[in-house]
């Protein structure tokens, strides 16, 4: 399909009958179903795909999966953009559309590239540095270095995509589907586990993608087939392409990351686009493989320097050709391989160099077989070249060997060794240890129940990985019980053991030429860099890797830490295995946060609660707020009335004649057993064993340290039986403690606690008509003060409906609070309506109540913040004297005697029309400045209707004695200032005549 | 971490809430308490790294107060009674 300059026309794991479009920086490119992106650009000869972080060199891509420092690209456009993707991973879809990053105006013509001019600016700790100048110069500098610095956009609409949380268990959980993880899956799956195997890849079969080898006498990829085949038809086996493990917790848990539709540009309507599993396994096989690195010469960074595996499988699994002629650059036998594939898939290669003085004589055959030079004891010292490399200067390790040559190429493959994917291994607190044999680090004693298995354990061989696995599959199952034959163990064909490396980290002087050499391709770290972090003094591995950025890109440096870590191990004359590593952390890769939230956004963050009359409520135009997790009613605005109005007119109705508001939201315990009482009296400060049957009774609730935890009615129903409000807010709360104190504290009481506020609806009626309104409701019930006196309660049924009825006032009203039911709510509450209607009855909101209840001078969340005790509310005459309850012991600690306390009180305009500014500071004068002292502050504030004037109440030093006293009222936000006169802090009916009726 | 509820089997601790160290008992007659005892009681915690008993609510499960005896250096645990002392009857 079109031109695509670099593919092959055979071979390779591409579907040539499914061509694709993409752009890519605005241009028009083709490629084929089963590209990636980068194999995609390899085959049309994109070489430049972007620029680096620091220095905006030109970069290239370098590697083939999750390990690629430099082609990062913003993936798509709007709502569905995606920052740093890594161009080897994402696969190919019709239409794709990606553009490079950190290029700035263009990738071609790039205005950062200036700092690579000026990198002698640029040294390690260059951040801090700055943060060291004066704050002026930062700020001066601070829009050009986040401009220059960007690592992609953010997408700025919502997401369009939903995401699913899993949950699994299972007994052995496999991360890795090549030859040693699908050998482990194997026998798991075939001895009776329960098997979930993740692959990150779209395919399974890891390195034998595309390669020529066979195992038990078939070609590797029919090997991968039959295997997986096999393996979904087992009843227990869960198979997941596409799914990253990126996470190792506590107990076994992994978290994985599944992107069920990563080849298409959208997933399809009402599916996921990612869907994060919770796995809690029995036993884990590691099986993720190992990294290619590279090693540090000059000019390394340059478009065209290619790790060799990775060159490699661009020619096996795509058929594209990174390059024309190639020089290969090796410390180990694996490049061979990855030359002779090169040359075999029509990549001229000119030479490999290898650091190593002596070949082994079948690998030195194999290149003459191809016509490819082998240059022994020599190493690449830099590579020439600017927007991509276009020779290799080469020369020789012992300095005698003749002068430096120079290979014309324009790829050149690097092969500094491999290291094993320890990464899960680590973060389940396993310790990596490092093998000098082959100079990585390998897994090390486990912490939690997983094993490392195949090059994830430094075994590189594939008759070894196919045995290890196997074995650790059959052993796993084993633990957990399955011991069902297993069959034999794949075989592949035996290798010669390979020659041992030779670890090299950097080729040239400490202090030689001044072209970089690059250690983490991703954030531009220096072989300089990491001896000037020694030389100013770093020892701590950690310390060097924050102080240079060392590994702290979006790859987490798995091509570059090992060599980084080698530099300050031979700047310090320490050794690697005494050196350590830096902690690897999750996530293995970059998650998306919209994974991580699963279906948990926009209104599903948390519950919402609506009480048993919600409908009626929007259905009388209710203007509704969050009250925590509760709907409630603002008020019932009528056409042309502000809410304010609203407010005031339903506070004026239940003053003057009768209001109803839904209190669904109160909580609600039930309390039965034969120390509920004994209980209360602990839980509460007051009396309770006194408290008649059909009377309730207020009661206020400590905490330990002696502060005010909550408040509500209690009732008593029977000989045993109460029943406890609590505030809206509080409730959970409440309950939880009170379990706490029965369980925990006091077991040995006879008690048990019901939440039940779920179970009724119910409805405050207040106002002077509300006795006329309840006797049109309940005509069967005697309402006179004898029988239902104020703090009275009874039990009724109307119509068939049980009714709960007590005599409670919130507002100074006379009032009722009715709890029927909740399914029967909303037919109560209409018929209060049709009975209230020739008494003016109108229902009210959680404004209005407000409003009534600072006039009455009542308490609410504002006061009862956890700061205040019961003599700063003005409730100390309800502590009793005797006996034990929560908090007591608290009350004498010198903290809470204290005179200065801020105490309640209220608060009035001077002038007496001025509103009081809401969150104002109550002082003696102005503050000046910044200086100054708070006596206290306003905690509510309303404009009463019955008053006609502007109210608040205050905690102030102090306060009872200052009633009468003039102070400020002021808020250095709104910037307003008042004069205020603190008052008592009941504003309405002090005496209460009104609520007893 | 999977936490064994003695009434519910083993659950997520995503369905738990954390209660503190369950070893500080409320004095049985605060009254009789010194000020640095309550204060002690009320503030004072001493959070071991290792060997550690810790009281869990179950909020999204039974409701019930759990004692939990978890490593808290390892997050091992090795098990878990009702913090009531409750026996628990298994074929009841
Ligand atoms: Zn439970």
């Amino acid at each position: 399909m079109a031109d695509q300059p670099f593919r092959n026309p055979n071979g390779g794991a591409i579907d040539r009958g499914q061509p694709l479009c993409f752009t890519f920086n605005n241009r028009s490119y083709w490629g084929y179903r089963g590209d990636t992106l980068a194999s995609a650009l390899v085959a049309n000869g994109v070489r430049l795909v972007g620029r680096s972080f620091k220095y905006h060199r030109p970069r290239g891509i370098f590697g083939i999966g999750a390990e690629e420092p430099n082609a990062l690209v913003q993936l798509g456009q709007g709502a569905r953009t995606e920052p740093n993707t890594r161009a080897t991973q994402i696969e190919l879809y019709d239409g794709l559309s990606a553009a490079s990053q950190n290029c700035w105006p263009s990738v071609g013509f790039d205005l950062g590239a200036v700092s690579g001019r000026l990198s002698a600016f640029l040294p390690a700790g260059f951040y801090y540095k700055t943060f060291m100048w004066p704050p002026h110069r930062w700020m001066a500098y601070e829009w050009f270095i986040r401009r220059a610095a960007g690592m992609g956009r953010a997408p700025v609409e919502a997401d369009p995509d939903r995401y699913e949380h899993f949950n699994a268990h299972c007994d052995v959980l496999v991360i890795g589907g090549g030859p040693a993880g699908l050998a482990a899956a194997l026998a798991a799956g075939r001895a009776g586990a329960r098997v979930i195997l993740a692959e990150d890849a779209p395919a399974f079969g890891g390195m034998l993608r595309g390669e020529a080898t066979t195992i038990d006498g078939s070609p590797a990829d029919r090997w991968t087939e039959a295997v997986t085949t096999e393996l979904r038809a087992l009843p227990d086996v869960v198979l997941l392409r596409r799914t990253v493990a990126f996470g190792y917790y506590d107990h076994n848990q992994v978290g994985l990351v599944e992107r069920p539709y990563a080849d298409l540009a959208a997933p399809p309507p009402h599916a996921p686009r990612q869907r994060l599993w919770h796995v809690r396994a029995r036993r884990v096989v590691l099986a993720t493989g190992a990294n290619e690195r590279s090693m540090a010469f000059g000019n390394n960074d340059r478009p065209g320097v290619m790790l060799a595996s990775a060159a490699r499988a661009y020619v096996n699994r795509y058929a594209a050709r990174p390059g024309k002629r190639a020089v290969v650059f090796t410390n180990n036998d694996s490049a061979y391989a990855a030359a002779a594939t090169l040359s075999a898939g029509g990549v001229e290669v000119a030479a490999v160099v290898d650091v190593r003085p002596q070949v082994e004589p079948r690998l030195l055959e194999t290149l003459r077989s191809r016509n490819i030079e082998s240059i022994a004891g020599h190493a690449v010292l830099r590579a020439e070249g600017t927007r991509g490399v276009s020779s290799a200067t080469v020369v020789a390790l012992d300095g005698r060997s003749g002068p430096a040559r120079r290979l014309d190429c324009d790829l050149l493959c690097v092969s500094g060794g491999w290291n094993p994917t320890v990464h899960l291994h680590a973060q389940a607190r396993g310790r990596p240890a490092y093998d000098a044999g082959i100079a990585s680090f390998v897994p090390g004693a486990s912490f939690q129940v997983e094993q490392s298995v195949g090059a994830a354990k430094g075994t590189f061989a594939l008759a070894a990985c196919l045995a290890e696995g196997f074995a650790a599959g059959a052993r796993a199952a084993a633990q957990c019980g399955h011991a069902n034959p297993v069959g034999p163990t794949p075989l592949a064909e035996a290798e010669p053991p390979p020659a041992a490396i030779q670890a090299t980290w950097r080729v040239g002087a400490r202090h030689g030429r001044r072209e970089k050499r690059f250690v983490d391709l991703q954030n531009d770290v220096l072989d300089a860099d990491i001896e000037l972090a020694v030389s100013e003094g770093y020892r701590s591995i950690e310390h060097v890797k924050r102080y240079t950025t060392l590994g702290m890109g979006t790859d987490q440096g798995k091509t570059s830490n090992a060599v980084g870590f080698a530099l300050v191990a031979e700047a310090l004359g320490a050794d690697m295995a005494g050196l350590g590593t830096t902690t690897f952390r999750p996530p293995y890769v970059p998650v998306a946060l919209g994974a991580l939230a699963g279906s948990e956004g926009g209104h599903h963050v948390a519950p919402v609660r609506r009480t048993p009359l919600h409908d009626w409520h929007l259905g009388a135009g209710a203007v509704m707020a969050a009250s925590g997790q509760w709907m409630r009613p603002q008020a019932y605005p009528r056409p042309g009335e502000t809410l304010e109005q609203a407010a005031r007119r339903e506070a004026e109705t239940v003053r003057r004649a009768v209001g109803i508001v839904d209190v669904s939201t109160l909580g609600k315990i039930e309390i039965h057993g034969r120390d509920a009482a004994a209980f209360l009296e602990r839980v509460y400060t007051n009396r309770w064993t006194n408290l008649p049957a059909g009377r309730c009774r207020y009661g206020l609730m400590l905490r330990e340290d002696g502060m005010v935890f909550d408040d509500g009615t209690t009732t008593r129903f029977g000989e045993h039986q109460y029943f406890m409000t609590t505030t809206t807010a509080q409730y959970t709360a409440v309950h939880r403690k009170l379990e706490y104190y029965r369980q925990v504290v006091w077991p040995g009481l006879d008690l048990w606690l019901v939440p039940a506020v779920d179970a009724w609806a119910s409805i405050a009626v207040a106002g002077p008509r509300s006795r006329a309104v309840l006797a049109q409701m309940l005509p069967r019930a005697d309402l006179s003060d004898a029988a239902l006196p104020f703090m009275g309660a009874m039990v009724g049924e109307v119509g068939g409906v049980p009714y709960r009825l007590f005599r409670i006032s919130f507002s100074g009203e006379l009032a009722y609070e009715l709890a029927v039911p909740a399914d029967r709510g909303a037919a109560v509450w209409q018929a209060l309506l049709d009975a209230g209607a020739p008494f003016g009855i109108a229902p009210y909101g959680v404004d209005a109540l407000n409003i009534l209840r600072i006039e009455k001078g009542h308490v609410t969340g504002a006061e009862l913040n956890g700061r205040t005790t019961a003599d700063d509310l003005g409730f100390a005459r309800m502590l009793r004297r005797d006996g034990d309850f929560i908090g007591r012991r608290s009350l004498s600690r010198p903290g809470l005697t204290d005179p200065d306390r801020r105490q309640l009180v209220g608060l009035v305009p001077a002038d007496g029309v001025t509103p009081l500014p809401r969150g104002a500071q109550i002082v003696t004068e102005p503050p000046r400045g910044e200086q100054g002292s708070s006596l206290g502050e306003l905690t509510s504030a309303c404009i009463s209707p019955h008053l006609g004037k502007p109210i608040g109440l205050a905690l102030v030093s102090g306060g009872r004695a200052r009633l009468g006293q003039q102070l400020l009222a002021v808020s250095p936000v709104l910037g307003r200032q008042v004069a205020v006169t603190l008052t008592s802090p009941h504003f309405f009916d002090p005496e209460g005549a009104r609520l007893r009726g | 971490m999977i936490i064994p509820c003695p009434w519910c089997g083993e659950r997520p601790h995503t369905e738990f809430a954390y209660g503190g160290d369950a070893t500080i008992r409320r004095p049985a007659e605060p009254a009789a308490a010194s000020d640095a005892e309550w204060f002690d009681y009320l503030y004072i915690r001493p959070n071991p790294a290792g060997a550690h008993r810790e009281l869990w609510h179950h909020a999204f499960g039974c409701g019930q107060w759990i004692e939990v005896r978890r490593d808290t250096l390892t997050h091992r645990i090795e098990g878990a009674t009702p913090a009531s002392g409750a026996e628990i009857d298994r074929d009841g």
